[in-house]
């Protein structure tokens, strides 16, 4: 067979967003690997700054559909060191409640993910499965399952019981056993590990140079971490393992991922056993004054970040999002070289790609900033016209169509 | 007139077709309850086949399409005329001849090689690379299989599935001295009806619907059964050529009895789908060379040294 050049995306099933993976190969092995981002791009950060604080938390956390919480609270932070606020110690032991629970969904979707791109649905059942008693238990504490709107300026919008916690702890119980299980069949069941070692493989200084974060760079023995490195919410009270591995490789991500799971079950026992009393919530001002803060938060895919620029209103004048996915994503090419084109769905799961909150829009405008500017009507237009000259017109169509309206 | 009734009717197409589809239903409802799912209802192959007939056939401005139109058909009859060669209940087949053994194997290899065509036919790149993987894994599999097949055959002496089984039910002991060529025959199938972890040349997450990828209404519907009619086939192989017991109990025991051996094989077989993840192609290559025709030349081994110590 020649080289070929097949396009993985944007509309595949191995892609749970769009998103173009342009691969070209030359039997089964990869020779080259193009990527296209933009597919998804929503424009949160600018419809931030035209909404009010209050509004914008609703609108960061859903940014991302597993990370809510990451990105809510994230935003939060970077507002409050703004505005100065000290926010109650029980609402920072409650955030970092639920954004460990989080990242224990996050971790056991994840592989449920990664076993499905190889085949091995059965896995993708169990851990399914498993992760619905996370998403129950968070129905139970915050009323979602998915966006939790925990967050608000100054504290969190609910306090949890002593009979809630005690339903949490139950929960953790039954995932911790669930997940040894599974640390079982990641390193013994020998066409899974035939299938992950050695598969999208990213040396230490590859993965140091390209900036990986998260459990991605941590499988290459990146040894970084937010929650201890920069300790945020109650992360500096509470003791944990930093998980580092170093097989570099797709199976190297999954043992630091279901490693993770187990420092976060004892995370949350301790958690629950400290949590102080109090209340949840000081009161936050409207309008927050000038000033710009920058804030880190450990979400489960890796380090996110959060810059807000605040003008004394009560809107932001500049949000700036940028997902872990964005640090990882240019890993991907350098991780499929010579690999098999059977490893690319599940390489490029394995670093837990979130495309819609990496999609950015990029204007380039040429000469000295009088860049081409289209109004929607000129655009439209130039659509019509443009289609027109490829034989296809529709203003026929169109004509009956206003008619049938009347 | 019987010859068409036994050729349309029974056993031929009308009861391979239900059995197919049974066959199907029970497969997936095994591999949800293994999966802890609820799975599907009993008629869900029945309205995925008319589903699938009620739509409109797309075909390729590229493709070839006669070709394209002309290959499941192929894919159905080979199989059909496989299933006639195959003793069901009794050690007699339809259709008696000598060498049958090698008459079926030959004739289902048809089914991946209409699957090569149809894939190579559709001119897109997903099809295209499907049918090259389909045609990489037929070189994999074939030969253990036709070896596994081939030693019980060297015990009796003879290239007939009837006479084999009549041999074997005469002398039930023999048969357990199969039982690793009954293994290997059991992976071999299951790389043949291109299931997990063999499922590589229609791997959804890499190349979307592999061979398939073109196919629609009709013509992919025929390929589905023709799949389902495979995967009876090749079970009903299996249990003529190494689980030959009970031939001599009147048609309805009989009948039971191979229902039984049927859905044994096919429980393995579910099995074997759900606890394995997919492999790659070249992984299947090495373990098909490596492990899986070596076994059974040793099966080979066996039957002839147990030939050399009888005689």
């Amino acid at each position: 067979m020649a080289k070929v050049t097949i396009p993985i995306g944007p509309q595949h099933p191995a892609l749970k967003e769009p998103e173009c993976f342009i691969v070209t190969l030359d039997g089964e092995r990869i020779s080259h690997m193009d990527m296209r981002l933009g597919y998804n791009h929503r424009g949160v950060e600018k419809a931030c700054e035209a909404r009010t604080y209050v509004q914008d938390i609703y609108l960061i956390e859903r940014v991302c559909g597993i990370c809510s919480h990451s990105h809510s609270t994230c935003f939060v932070q970077a507002v409050e060191e703004i505005a100065g606020l000290q926010i109650p110690p029980r609402a920072t032991y409650i955030r970092t409640l639920v954004a460990e629970l989080e990242r224990i969904h996050s971790h056991l979707l994840w592989l449920g993910v990664a076993g499905h791109e190889i085949g091995f649905d059965t896995l993708l059942m169990y851990t399914w499965r498993d992760r619905e008693a996370v998403m129950d238990i968070f129905a139970a504490l915050t009323g979602n399952r998915v966006n939790y709107g925990m967050n608000t300026l100054g504290g969190v919008r609910r306090d949890f019981t002593k009979e809630q916690l005690a339903e949490v702890l139950k929960v953790v119980d039954i995932c911790e056993e669930r997940t040894k299980y599974y640390i079982e069949v990641c390193t013994q069941e020998p066409t899974l590990i035939n299938r992950l070692t050695g598969v999208g493989t990213l040396s230490h200084e590859d993965a140091m140079r390209l900036g990986t974060v998260g459990p991605t760079g941590r499988a290459s023995a990146v040894d970084k971490d937010v929650r201890r490195d920069d300790p945020y919410l109650a992360y500096k009270d509470l003791s944990f393992k930093v998980i580092i591995d170093n097989h570099n490789d797709v199976f190297g991500r999954a043992v630091v991922r279901v490693l993770e799971l187990m420092e976060s079950y004892k995370l949350i026992r301790e958690i629950i056993a400290k949590m102080p009393d109090g209340p949840v919530t000081v009161k936050a001002p409207r309008k927050i004054q000038a000033g710009e803060a920058f804030s880190r938060y450990e979400a489960p895919r890796g380090e996110d970040t959060h810059y807000v620029k605040a003008n004394g209103t009560d809107k932001p004048e500049r949000v700036r999002v940028r997902a872990p996915t964005m640090a990882n994503l240019q890993s991907v090419a350098k991780m499929l070289e010579n690999n098999n084109l059977a490893d690319v769905p599940i390489a490029i799961a394995a670093i837990d790609p979130c495309f819609s909150c990496t999609d950015r829009m990029i204007g380039i405008r040429r000469g000295r900033g009088t860049g081409n500017s289209m109004r929607w009507d000129d655009l439209r237009n130039y659509g019509v016209k443009w289609y027109r000259k490829q034989g296809i017109d529709f203003t026929d169509l169109n004509r009956k169509l206003a008619k049938k309206q009347e | 007139m019987s010859a068409l009734f036994a050729i349309f009717v029974f056993p031929g197409f009308l009861f391979l077709s239900f059995l197919g589809t049974a066959v199907e239903y029970i497969d997936r409802k095994l591999y949800a309850r293994m999966q802890n799912r609820i799975g599907p209802p009993w008629f869900q192959p029945y309205a995925d086949l008319i589903k699938l007939a009620a739509k409109e056939d797309l075909i390729p401005e590229e493709a070839n399409p006669t070709m394209f139109k002309i290959m499941p058909v192929i894919a159905m009859t080979a199989v059909l005329t496989a299933f006639l060669h195959i003793p069901l209940w009794n050690s007699t087949p339809l259709i008696a001849l000598d060498g049958s053994v090698v008459i079926i194997v030959y004739l289902l290899t048809i089914p991946t090689l209409t699957f090569f065509l149809g894939g190579w036919h559709s001119a897109s790149l997903y099809s295209m690379i499907g049918a090259v993987r389909a045609l990489t894994q037929l070189f994999a599999y074939e030969v253990p299989l036709l070896l596994s097949i081939l030693a019980p055959a060297l015990l009796a002496h003879t290239w007939s599935i009837s006479e084999m089984s009549e041999f074997y039910s005469k002398n039930p002991l023999y048969a357990l001295t199969n039982s690793i060529g009954f293994i290997v025959a059991m992976i071999a199938l299951q790389g043949k009806l291109e299931r997990i972890p063999f499922d590589m040349p229609e791997a959804e997450t890499e190349i979307v619907g592999g061979t398939f990828t073109e196919y629609s209404g009709r013509l992919l519907a025929m390929f589905r059964l023709a799949i389902d009619m495979e995967t009876v086939v090749g079970a009903s192989l299996i249990a003529a050529v190494f689980l030959p017991f009970g031939l001599h109990f009147g048609p309805a025991v009989g009948f039971a009895l191979y229902l039984v051996k049927i859905l044994g094989i096919l429980l393995l077989l579910a099995l074997l789908r759900t606890v394995t993840a997919r492999l790659r192609i070249e992984q299947m290559v090495i373990f098909c060379w490596k492990y899986l025709a070596p076994a059974a030349l040793i099966q080979i081994l066996l039957s002839l040294t147990l030939n050399w110590i009888v005689k």
